[in-house]
């Protein structure tokens, strides 16, 4: 059984979504009944965020060790400083607000892939100093930003068919299609290529620079917009909006089932990961434990998942 | 022996980043070249210097800590209210945080895990610690140890002596003990120094209770420039000791650390935040001026080592 599962990969991702079932029936427990329903919609919204810049992320991580976006946070801020500024609450606007937190988005990837490949330095410190000047970019635009969000754009977050976000289903055919992009196109079999074996993927006849380049873009942009969708969802910017992203983004993925290591993608993971991370906080809470209780809490599960989980495989 | 000279440069450019970032500040402030000008200017670089060498000796063996910047708030938060009341206790309570930096190495050791993800988990759990010690900012730091950060050493400023003091004694423990060598060995090839009969388990707990130890350190000295502390006081202090290592010339791989590097590194990061004020630029541009200067260092390094690689390769 344990085999099977393996070899299919269910087993990478069941984890997520037992940990998210759990923390949703204690949730339920706590709240005696009440809120079940609302509290899975709320949790099928939120996710919807965290499953973004995750999928981003996950692509990152899935082109070997040492490749993680650590820009990730001060994108979304300035993303959603730009968004917010671009749309200035008109309705019209949004469309091209979105485009241009989806543009910035671009810049500050293709600014990561610059550093990367001239520097020659580990992604990490590459995204980590670029994270700086974004970061200051995004505090000193979004400074006194009090732009409310156009009226569509609040509402489109907010609107459900049938207890379901809309902005859930709308993410469900994006993972869909980035599950196609991964299994089906030369870019997305590139990435798990170079993930496996650079070196092999490169004799291969695989465009790794140019992989690469879209990779770190893809996760960029995605931030991007993520910013603007969170910033109509949460009526504005604030400076230190980006900021939960990190953890979430590299959690998401890990619990979500890809390994660390590599060459390794699962999108469907994303959903439980998200949901048990969004759901875990809604039981702390439920459970009225103060914030600190709730950060060390959330702390002590990620480690838990993670060991749990087991971690990569000996050799090599 | 021909390309020593280029070795030479690589290793100086943080010494050489430090030098030109004062002279600019020297220029732009003359009267910031005095005891009491380089006393207010480094001030706060004691602590940070102490977070750089906890992420360094964590790099040592290949990992990176993203849990330091919540460490050293803990350790604030602890000084302030435990340590300044009941001593005992807060000692423990700082013995039995180091304890557990060596545990969650081992953690990473045994079981095999991403450092990243766990030191990620680690520094929800030390906020969260935080937060419970101290739920509103405030406490007070306890007097010597506010004395201590407050001493005025004749010639030469107390920052600086103690960046030189940690610097030297990290570059003998690292670089001049055969220990040290086991150490960074561990993270240039593990394997050989398994076979050469070391255990892995032991190692990792060691640099990461050194770490953990740095972290402490870091924690009391801030708390005493502080004097008080609030459960987001060293929420920086994560990205900053990578910058700072990392400018130092420490890197990921093949256990290549340096701690004298490490202590510049950090030196520059405190500089680079007061550079600003100098200038009377806008400070939202803080954290820009620091990637910016580090990326400024690493891209001197790339250049290096392109024309060192083109002539010895």
């Amino acid at each position: 059984m344990t085999a099977r599962l393996a070899r299919t990969g269910i087993r990478d991702w069941l984890f997520a979504y037992v940990g998210a079932v759990g923390v949703w029936l204690v949730t339920v427990m706590l709240a005696e009944g009440f809120g079940a329903m609302q509290t899975l919609t709320a949790g099928l919204g939120f996710a919807v965020f965290y499953v973004l810049v995750a999928t981003g992320q996950m692509f990152v991580i899935a082109t070997g060790p040492g490749n993680i976006d650590l820009s990730i946070p001060a994108t979304v801020t300035l993303g959603a400083g730009v968004a917010m500024s671009v749309m200035a609450g008109s309705d019209a606007m949004i469309v091209p607000g979105l485009l241009a937190a989806i543009a910035t988005g671009t810049l500050v990837g293709s600014f990561n892939y610059a550093l990367i490949r001239t520097l020659r330095i580990p992604p990490i410190i590459a995204t980590l100093s670029s994270s700086f000047i974004v970061q200051s970019t995004a505090i000193w635009y979004g400074r006194g930003l009090s732009i409310k969000p156009p009226e569509a754009l609040q509402s489109f977050t907010f609107a459900r068919i049938l207890d379901v976000p809309v902005m859930t289903l709308a993410a469900l055919v994006f993972t869909l299609a980035m599950a196609v992009v991964l299994r089906r196109t030369v870019y997305g079999r590139s990435v798990l290529a170079i993930g496996q074996n650079p070196k092999a993927a490169r004799l291969a006849g695989v465009d790794v620079e140019r992989t690469r380049w879209i990779t770190y873009t893809l996760s960029a942009a995605l931030a991007g917009f993520t910013g603007a969708l969170f910033a109509g969802f949460s009526g504005g910017v604030s400076l230190d909006m980006g900021s939960q992203f990190l953890l979430a983004s590299i959690a998401v993925v890990v619990i979500g089932g890809t390994s660390v290591a590599g060459g390794k993608a699962n999108l469907p993971g994303l959903w439980g990961a998200a949901l048990f991370l969004f759901l875990l906080v809604t039981m702390l809470n439920a459970a009225g434990v103060g914030s600190g209780v709730r950060q060390l809490l959330t702390g002590i599960l990620i480690i838990a998942v993670i060991t749990a989980a087991g971690g990569e495989k000996r050799g090599r | 022996m021909t390309i020593d000279w280029r070795e030479l440069v690589r290793a100086s450019l943080p010494a050489l980043a430090l030098a030109a970032l004062l002279a600019a500040i020297f220029w732009l402030q003359p009267r910031a070249m005095s005891y009491q000008g380089l006393n207010l200017l480094l001030n706060l670089s004691i602590p940070i210097v102490f977070a750089t060498l906890a992420q360094m000796f964590v790099l040592t063996v290949g990992d990176l800590d993203l849990g330091i910047g919540g460490f050293v708030t803990f350790v604030a938060c602890v000084t302030v209210t435990w340590l300044a009341e009941a001593p005992l206790v807060g000692v423990l309570v700082l013995l039995a945080a180091i304890g557990l930096y060596a545990a969650v190495g081992a953690l990473i050791e045994l079981r095999n895990l991403p450092a990243i993800v766990v030191t990620l988990g680690m520094s929800f759990v030390w906020f969260g610690l935080a937060v419970i010690v101290l739920p509103s900012p405030g406490g007070r730091t306890s007097e010597w140890l506010i004395a201590a950060v407050r001493l005025r050493p004749p010639g030469i400023p107390l920052a600086i002596l103690a960046a030189v003091v940690i610097g030297v004694l990290g570059h003998l423990l690292l670089m001049r003990t055969s220990f040290g060598v086991v150490l960074r060995g561990a993270g240039g090839n593990p394997r050989a120094i398994t076979r050469a009969g070391w255990s892995m388990l032991q190692i990792r707990m060691t640099l990461y209770a050194l770490a953990g130890l740095m972290g402490v350190m870091a924690g009391l000295t801030l708390a005493g420039i502080t004097t008080s502390a609030d459960a987001n006081i060293a929420l920086r202090y994560t990205l900053l000791s990578i910058a700072g290592a990392i400018l130092g010339g420490s890197q990921f791989t093949g256990g290549r650390v340096s701690p004298i590097g490490a202590v510049l590194g950090a030196l520059v990061m405190t500089l680079a935040a007061s550079f600003l004020a100098f200038l009377r630029l806008n400070p939202d541009w803080q954290i820009g001026v620091q990637g910016a200067i580090l990326i400024l260092v690493l891209a001197l390094r790339a250049l290096l080592d392109r024309v060192a690689g083109g002539a010895s390769r």
